[in-house]
């Protein structure tokens, strides 16, 4: 399995990372070798197999609906990178 | 060409829990910025998810009330993608098993007749925070108090052909998470929110056409103005040629139109998959069982009981169940007036007019359902007309008592005794030689007008409060000797 | 006094031999004298450390101490510190002074231990050689040129140094028992669900699991009492208590049966580690223990499961970090996705960024089936050679790594030769079983270390497995040169 730089592009967007256009073929070549190598599951047969999604056979447990925490926003807030008026910002959001 | 609309409508609808779906912080509406976002709600590193138990509750809730299968096991899925207001870059919601499935309501369409709406599943998601556009140095604020509320995705069949179908199916499904006591309903405040998928298609056509995503229709009026600009927008530009290309459009409300939403992600590829984080929800048959067996009365059965057992018309039902508090209200004042007819026009008409003057909820009527069902037994009785009743009920809103110590206080008992009544008549008879005179001799087909003029000074004497038919049997009666 | 386990200066705090404050001290000391050469450490919290120490020897003073008052730890830097910075090995968290306490903090400060500091690990725990860290590699302490493994390197570095008495590590994919394995020391990944995972931070959730590091079988027990059971917070966490491990250790071992996976023994293993695991294997015999050969046929495929798996959950764990609420933020954004491509371009290294993109693809649409759900179906057949093994053994032992600690720079420009470092490791996190890691000899003049696999919640037995060896050996007393 080969990976096209367009499709690096793709994935790099839908990731939300910059990849400076020199690195690209690098990293389109880096990411082939790792899905090469993953390829090895194509040639086994897996019919009937049930996915498994979690190590544990378990069921979800439940919480009860009570209020339980409260605002700590400036210790929050105190880690955030940008932040006015209790809000935190970022670049303007065009809808 | 004639056409044809189908619409099917997504509803979200905030669920009344106290927490939040995967944290214990609050769900209350209007607090200062980001003071209910929690660690797990900020997507701190290293917090975990714990579902909510009561959401799931009400989730089932809402699919026994829709006659719905309910998911044995249901899955939590990851949907990814970027948004500020997204503050784990992904949404827990479900997306292979919802944890409703296949059920259906029943709306009722303006000739009267019933039509069954398809609803293909309601799956739980976790709401997202909200951006604040007003202006900050050109930046926009996140606020994330509303991350992580609990929301139901209730998900119709496009079984819907009109915007008039479309509202009475959003009523509906409003009308049943009230009953249900599971969502408020405040659109306002965004606790539900209707998204429609609107398509054409030439009558006759199997084949579904193109869709557009109707968003931001915070109102029952704008959800059917924005589905009817979209149908009209839709066949105009297929018409002259053109094409409807699938897309998400935002309703504009100031300009009563909709518009493309440009800046959501091109091509969106939500890379769903199992939330490692969340063990699948296994519910047992007697656990739902309990739910059901539990379940208030729904709408569609209080409708057709209030049809069979108070006579009511099909449109009257329907108005009297359209809220519980209001169903409930109506049948405390048939219990207590014993008349299911008088009680209905008196809580449809006179009541809910007044509420609606002020703007009031039926809840806070400040003439309680006992009252009012003991003026309508004073109606029912004679003991009063139903012109007096209107003064009567005027006072019982403005606070001054119940209806028989206004009856009393204000002497507007009417008079039955036929002693009293005899007495007035025969006043006037005597005071009026003439015309007594001129209706013993008059033609018989003109005497019932002439009979008017002694009716009329009888109640003026008695201030309206002798009884109308007593009155008219008394002169028949005397006149005719 | 650094060479005293942790028993022992348990014992020590109680009788008095020396208080909490002077052992804390002493470490400290030895930290900043030794740890430069090694790097083991991210973030020393002295001040911190010596506060807890206070507040420990006051409590044993008025005999109100818990079962680790005084006793010094360090963790792994994936656990959020309230109050200090935890970095996850990265440049995004530089700056990030984490608001809370990680589960397994809370459970250690309640039992009294006393916290150093925050140990250097892989980028987000993404590598087997602790090279990946945005604050430099850890070097060996048995040779200083070499890696110590990963991604739990810094704290298998620094008990293997004795810059402090235990520490706790995390293991996704062999991250606690690989390290274990190259620096001499103990170390245990627990059943998934058997500890925790509050405010650690995330890799791949249903494979990551936390355990402790020490030297020895009985320390590691001692530990592992304090971070097991149920906790509210997590709701993949079991709810089932966990049992005395201590009295475990005593259990006998004599007839207990132990499956060799014939598919570990083979090409690829370095022969003077089969030599010291042929030793131990002995000496397991003599002990009273039965060996079987076992199979374990699908193994070849955990690491191309597990390399689907991981990324595609690290894919989606790591999109929180957006510069948007804490970490990096790129400088003077000009747009919403210049300041999420940016800030994630600059504050996640080439590691991290090779597996996101890889956990993105893989789950995109149009890939889904072919990737993520065939490496969820292998993942199944993995877990079934398990449960038909653990019907005729009760453990298994294996190499715990193919060969003893490689040199800085040898793998790190070839991903695929790093990931098959731990191939006998990683398919124990696929099944979600309990293994661990223990010293058992020296190739090379570098430790060599023994898997030990046990079943669902079977801790208990692998410990006193361990214990036993551990009792009739010293192996996991060795230690290197020059950190006196």
């Amino acid at each position: 399995m080969s990976l096209e730089r367009q499709e690096v592009e793709k994935i790099a967007h839908l990731a939300r990372l910059a990849v400076p256009e020199e690195d690209r073929e690098t990293l389109a070549r880096e990411l082939s070798g790792i899905l090469d190598f993953v390829e090895q599951m194509s040639a086994v047969d897996t019919g009937g197999v049930e996915p498994m999604a979690h190590p544990l056979r378990m069921a979800q447990r439940l919480r009860p609906d009570r209020v339980t925490e409260e605002s700590r926003r400036e210790l929050f807030q105190s880690i955030a990178p940008e932040t006015e008026a209790g809000l935190y910002l970022v670049p303007k959001v065009i809808e | 060409m004639q056409w044809e609309t189908v619409i099917g409508l997504e509803i979200h609808a905030q669920l009344a829990t106290k927490s939040k779906i995967f944290s214990g912080a609050s769900t209350a509406f209007g607090a200062e910025p980001n003071t209910q976002a929690c660690a797990v709600d900020l997507g701190l590193p290293g917090v975990l998810p714990v579902l909510n138990g009561e959401a799931v509750t009400m989730a089932v809730k809402f699919g026994a009330a829709i006659e719905a299968e309910i998911g044995l096991r249901s899955v939590f899925a990851r949907k990814n993608y970027f948004y500020p207001d997204l503050p784990k870059g992904y949404q827990i919601s479900q997306y292979e098993s919802p944890i409703v499935g296949m059920g259906q309501v029943e709306i009722l369409l303006e000739d009267g007749s019933s039509k069954r709406i398809g609803v293909t599943r309601a799956h739980l998601e976790e709401d997202a925070g909200k951006s604040l556009h007003e202006d900050f140095h050109g930046q926009t604020g996140i606020d994330l108090n509303r991350a992580g509320t609990p929301l139901l995705e209730i998900v119709s069949e496009p079984d819907m052909r009109s915007a008039k179908e479309a509202v009475a199916y959003a009523r509906r499904i409003h009308q049943i998470v009230r009953y249900l006591g599971i969502c408020d309903g405040n659109m306002q405040e965004g606790s539900f929110r209707c998204d429609a998928n609107v398509s054409v298609r030439p009558m006759g056509q199997e084949e579904l056409g193109t869709r557009a995503e109707l968003k931001n229709l915070n109102s029952f009026r704008f959800l059917e103005r924005a589905i009817n600009h979209e149908v009209e927008r839709q066949i105009d530009l297929i018409e002259s040629g053109g094409k409807v290309v699938q897309e998400t459009r935002l309703y504009d409300a100031n300009k009563d139109e909709t518009r493309s939403m440009r800046s959501k992600e091109e091509a969106n590829d939500y890379r769903y998959f199992p939330d490692p984080d969340l063990l699948p929800v296994e519910l047992d048959e007697a656990f739902i069982a309990a739910i059901i067996a539990d379940l208030p009365e729904m709408p569609d059965t209080k409708r057709h009981r209030f049809i069979v057992s108070y006579g009511l018309s099909a449109p009257d039902a329907e108005a009297l169940t359209a809220g519980r508090a209001l169903a409930d209200y109506y049948e405390a004042v048939v219990a207590s007036s014993g008349d299911a007819k008088l009680a209905a026009n008196w809580v449809m008409v006179e009541l809910g007019g007044a509420l609606n003057r002020v703007g009031m909820d039926i809840l806070d009527s400040p003439v309680k359902a006992e009252s009012l069902g003991n003026l309508v037994a004073r109606i029912k009785d004679d003991s009063i007309s139903g012109k007096i009743a209107k003064q009567v009920f005027e006072a019982m809103w403005a606070g001054e008592g119940d209806a028989d110590t206004i009856i009393e206080s204000r002497g507007l008992k009417q008079i039955t005794d036929s002693g009293a009544i005899e007495a007035v008549v025969d006043e006037v008879l005597t005071a009026n030689p003439q015309q007594v005179e001129n209706y013993r001799t008059a033609d018989a087909t003109k005497q019932p007008k002439m009979l008017g003029f002694f009716v009329g000074q009888v109640m003026k004497k008695s201030q309206g409060k002798a009884n109308p038919q007593q009155v008219n049997d008394l002169l028949l009666s005397k006149l005719s000797l | 006094m650094h060479n005293q386990s942790i028993t022992q200066l348990i014992a020590g705090l109680r009788n008095g031999d020396y208080s909490s404050v002077e052992l804390t001290r002493y470490f400290l000391d030895r930290i900043e004298r030794l740890d430069p050469g090694l790097n083991s450490y991210i973030t020393v919290d002295a001040e911190g450390a010596l506060a807890q120490a206070g507040i420990a020897d006051q409590m044993l003073r008025q005999g109100n101490g818990s079962p680790l008052s005084g006793v010094p730890i360090a963790h792994k830097d994936i656990f959020c510190t309230q109050g200090v910075r935890t970095s996850c090995g990265s440049r995004m968290l530089d700056n990030f002074i984490a608001p809370y306490d990680a589960t397994v903090v809370s459970r250690f400060k309640e039992a009294g231990a006393v916290m150093l500091g925050k140990t250097n690990m892989d980028e987000f725990a993404m590598g087997s050689s602790n090279e990946t860290s945005f604050y430099g590699p850890v070097h060996n302490p048995w040779d200083r040129a070499r890696v110590p493994g990963g991604s739990s390197g810094g704290s298998a570095a620094a008990v293997a140094a004795r810059l402090c008495a235990g520490a706790t590590g995390t293991d996704t994919g062999g991250s606690i028992r690989q390290p274990a394995a190259l620096c001499g020391i103990t170390g245990l990944k627990p059943t998934y669900g058997r500890v925790s995972r509050y405010g650690m931070i995330a890799f791949a959730s249903s494979l990551d699991q936390a355990g402790p590091m020490a030297r020895s079988a009985e320390e590691v027990a001692l530990m592992l009492q304090v971070m097991a059971g149920a906790d509210p917070r997590d709701s993949t966490c079991a709810e089932e208590s966990p049992p005395d491990y201590a009295a475990s250790l005593g259990q006998d071992i004599a007839g207990l049966r132990i499956g060799l996976p014939k598919e570990f023994f083979g090409e690829g293993l370095d022969s003077g580690v089969a030599a010291s695991l042929e030793a131990a294997m002995a000496q397991f015999r003599a002990l009273g223990a039965e060996v079987v050969e076992i199979s374990l046929p699908n193994n070849h495929l955990s690491v191309p499961a597990y390399y689907v798996v991981a990324p595609a959950e690290c894919s989606s764990n790591l999109a929180r970090f957006d510069g948007v609420r804490f970490g990096h933020r790129c400088h003077a954004p000009q747009n919403l996705e210049d300041l999420y491509k940016r800030s994630r371009a600059e504050g996640f290294g080439k590691e991290v960024k090779r597996r996101i993109l890889i956990g993105t693809y893989a789950l995109s649409a149009g890939y889904y089936d072919a990737y993520y759900l065939k490496a969820q179906r292998i993942r199944q057949l993995i877990a079934a050679d398990f449960r038909r093994a653990f019907e005729q053994v009760d453990i298994i032992a294996s190499p715990a790594t193919p060969g003893t600690a490689f040199a800085i720079g040898e793998k790190i420009d070839d991903p695929v030769t790093m990931y098959l470092s731990d191939i006998y490791t990683i398919a124990v996190n696929l099944a979600g079983l309990p293994g661990m890691s223990i010293p058992v000899g020296l190739a090379n003049s570098l430790p060599v270390g023994l898997q030990l696999i046990g079943n669902y919640f079977d801790e208990g037995r692998l410990l006193s497995a361990a214990h036993r060896f551990q009792q009739a050996t010293d192996w996991h007393l060795a230690a290197p040169a020059d950190i006196d």
